[in-house]
């Protein structure tokens, strides 16, 4: 008898885990879908006279939906599928794609189901998208972060990428807004107002975030300072929570990332630390403690490239979203953390970058090696010399995603220690 | 003595070692487990995604022979998975645990990507293919050797020692890419996209083929290799009992290094068809994991080269579906992860039943 209940016993014990299993399964496959709520943008004028019925759209992921940066291209491709009236077998989606031979194959399988515009979100799949495109002449192929569109002469190749410094430097005016806050309070000194940044590689698309990032909390508060840390990956929650905690430890009083992960904001919630989020809404990790987040909003983009193919016109080779095409975001202001007054003085900040009175590379607010930075030659035209061949200064300002899309502001701006 | 009997406690069942087996009743086994698996997963299908089950195996079926093309991607796929389990064979055979297949591959790409990367544009074509050939070897090699020395030596162990190789591989690709990239994206992208120097060439129009054939023709040596030389014997002789093989004269040392060269070679000529042969470039993720699948592969195979093409086509199809069904269903590829991981555990888990029998007791008693 007592056997007969132990083989029970362990019997209800296995499926117990098993369900266990199931349950975080559930967990993380609907866990994404969460943040849809703060995609809702309007893309929604679908031009009623545009015929969709012959438009099949790819999309080339590195991560999958656990990944911030990939679940923005995601979701925002999913807003515009809904707006369009897209069906399901128009939109096919591809995660965990390596930045490798696996990305042409992919690519060609998507022109194989019949994809007539492919998107890929990484910066590696560049030269592959690129190949893929000599290829296959029919199929538009956009690529985002890449830098080749512009010299490369393949009409059928697009690069595109969004005036997110300028997100960034808003979400820092929000961030020293927080920090003058504790100023002011008395919780620390001006002296002690470090920002600790998680950044991924030591690249320009990084380094241009965390500069205006920087130099938004620095139009708030003159004394600030920050420390970059880099994990040297795109995607690694424990190596971006290490940094985040490494930068705590450091006395930094406010925490921002560019790593696709969740890691950084969750090691502030635990910490008590303020902090400024990328491409997702961390309001739900981080309740007591995300301030606010800037996000790319890509629906714009996809949309120009699907009507294009949807009417058989041509788009740009080279495209730069900005605040008023609706690519660069905020998300919500998190009002329980953010400092009194911060909305206004974001509207008011916003507008003046719309109307062009307000440069975030405004070259009388930094120096580097403590000389103003009069001319800088930046290496736009991706030749493979990685040597700078565009003036990138003039009219007082650092002339950022002008040239092309993907950032080319590297410079190491004075108040940031790279550690 | 029936007392004595009812004072030890005896379990319900209890597992006995079975005679050999007729080969079909292990095949009714395995097939029973495959099925079994199938069901499982049906379930799990039904539970988690509320999708038809048929229609997920029909796309998991798609992903490797959905297009000619989806079937060229799972043949490359199993080439360089069979290639690098191949690899890693002897080493076991020998119970040597060579865990630094994904180091002795990396380090060896790296030394291909160093020659195609510096001198691409200066020699013929040829001559550059065939120098990061040698390249890839010999860096296979020398990964290999340093912990096959020691462990001949002084008799280190080769698990951490080969595992910890792998790291220092890594390290030094991300090292050289930074070196070569240096605006700090640490992406290669394509190497010689316009010139295809030191891109092995397609045949007959397909720019897997050489890949493909390289393997099949070392697995057929491989399987020739263990089972019917001098050096074959020695090395399950070692595997075996190494006080055997001294009491009979092999040289146990010589047999170790001998064995890691051949791994290394093979490992490293696995890098090489994935630098020249497939992506033409070069990231810490090149092996991207097979170095430790192939351990699984090889196992799977009883050591066995003809049988781990089996083998590996079963992971490689693996893989391709659980792709399919992700972009098919809209699910996340977790969930095709766990699919593999339950038919992979039902078809090692019945490994087990092929060995061993389940006897009731009591009927032992009756007997």
């Amino acid at each position: 008898m007592k056997k007969i209940l132990a083989i029970i016993l362990s019997l209800v014990l296995v499926i117990g885990l098993f369900a266990a299993c199931g349950n975080t399964g559930t967990e993380t496959t609907t866990a994404a879908p969460d943040s849809e709520s703060e995609t809702e943008s309007d893309t929604t004028e679908a031009a009623a006279d545009v015929d969709y019925s012959n438009v099949k759209v790819g999309l080339i992921c590195l991560h999958d939906e656990n990944s911030t940066y990939d679940n923005n291209f995601i979701m925002a491709l999913k807003e515009v599928k809904e707006n369009l009236g897209l069906s399901d077998d128009q939109v096919l989606i591809k995660t965990n794609i390596g930045e490798d031979d696996s990305c042409l194959t992919t690519a060609e399988e998507l022109v194989d189901e019949g994809c007539n515009i492919i998107f890929a979100d990484s910066f590696g799949h560049e030269t592959y998208m690129l190949q893929a495109a000599q290829e296959n002449p029919d199929v538009q192929f956009c690529h985002a972060t890449g830098t080749h569109a512009h010299t490369a002469n393949v009409p059928n190749f697009h690069n595109a990428f969004a005036s997110i410094y300028e997100g960034r430097y808003l979400a820092g005016v929000a961030a020293g807004m927080k920090v003058q806050e504790m100023i002011d309070n008395g919780d620390i000194t001006a002296e002690d107002a470090k920002i600790g940044y998680v950044g991924a590689f030591p690249y320009a698309e990084v380094k241009s975030g965390y500069s205006s990032f920087f130099l938004g909390v620095r139009s708030i508060v003159k004394e600030a300072t920050m420390e970059v840390v880099y994990t040297n990956s795109w995607f690694d929650i424990a190596l971006e929570r290490e940094a985040a905690l490494k930068l705590i430890n450091d006395g930094c009083v406010l925490i921002s990332q560019h790593a696709d992960s969740e890691g950084a904001p969750k090691a502030c919630e635990e910490k008590g630390v303020p902090n400024v989020s990328y491409n997702i809404n961390t309001a739900s990790i981080g309740p007591n403690t995300a301030l606010i987040s800037s996000r790319i909003n890509w629906a714009p983009y996809y949309k120009l490239g699907i009507d294009s193919v949807a009417k058989g016109t041509s788009f740009d080779a080279d495209w730069t979203g900005t605040i008023a095409t609706g690519s660069v975001e905020l998300l919500e202001v998190n009002e329980k953390v953010a400092a009194e007054g911060t909305d206004a003085k974001l509207a008011e900040v916003k507008a003046a970058l719309e109307a062009g009175t307000l440069h975030v590379y405004d070259i009388s607010t930094f120096t580097v090696d403590g000389k103003t930075v009069e001319s800088y030659l930046a290496d736009v035209d991706d030749d493979g010399t990685f040597t700078g061949e565009t003036e990138a200064v003039s009219d007082g300002y650092f002339h950022e995603s002008e040239y092309r899309s993907a950032p080319y502001f590297d410079l190491l701006i004075d108040g940031i220690t790279e550690v | 003595m029936s007392k004595n009997k009812k004072e030890t406690k005896e379990p319900l069942f209890h597992l006995a070692k079975r005679p050999a087996i007729e080969w079909w009743k292990a095949w009714l086994i395995r097939g029973a487990a495959i099925i079994s698996s199938l069901i499982v997963c049906a379930l799990i299908i039904v539970v988690l995604t509320k999708q038809n089950p048929l229609e997920v195996y029909a796309a998991l079926f798609k992903g490797s022979f959905g297009t000619q093309r989806k079937f060229w991607a799972m043949l490359q796929k199993l080439a360089i998975l069979l290639c690098i389990s191949l690899a890693v064979t002897p080493a076991f055979k020998m119970k040597f645990w060579n865990l630094g297949a994904e180091g002795q591959v990396l380090f060896g790409g790296l030394c291909s990507m160093v020659l195609m990367f510096e001198i691409g544009d200066k020699i013929p074509n040829l001559l550059l293919i065939i120098a990061m050939l040698i390249a890839s070897i010999l860096g296979g090699i020398l990964w290999a050797l340093f912990p096959a020395v020691l462990k001949a030596k002084w008799g280190t162990n080769e698990s951490l020692f080969t595992l910890m190789m792998n790291y220092i591989a890594i390290q030094l690709v991300s090292f050289a890419i930074m070196v070569w990239v240096p605006s700090g994206s640490s992406v290669m992208g394509l190497v010689n996209s316009s010139t295809k120097a030191g891109w092995l060439p397609s045949l007959l129009g397909q720019k897997y083929l050489l890949n493909i054939i390289v393997v099949a023709v070392l697995t057929i040596v491989m399987f020739i290799y263990l089972k019917y030389s001098k050096q074959g014997y020695e090395i399950s002789v070692v595997g075996e009992s190494e006080n055997t093989a001294r009491y009979i004269g092999i040289n146990v040392k010589k047999v170790i290094i001998r064995t890691m060269i051949l791994s290394g070679a093979l490992c490293g000529l696995a890098g090489f068809l994935l630098v020249a042969g497939t992506n033409h470039t070069i990231s810490k993720d090149l092996a991207g994991g097979d170095g430790f699948t192939a351990i699984m592969v090889s196992w799977l195979a009883k050591f066995n080269p003809i049988t781990m093409v089996v083998t590996s086509f079963l992971i490689a199809f693996l893989q391709r579906g659980a792709g399919e069904i992700a972009t098919n269903f809209n699910l996340n590829t977790s969930i095709a992860d766990i699919l593999t991981g339950i038919i992979i555990f039902f078809i090692i888990g019945c490994e087990f039943f092929i060995n061993y029998q389940i006897k009731s007791t009591k009927e032992k008693e009756g007997k």
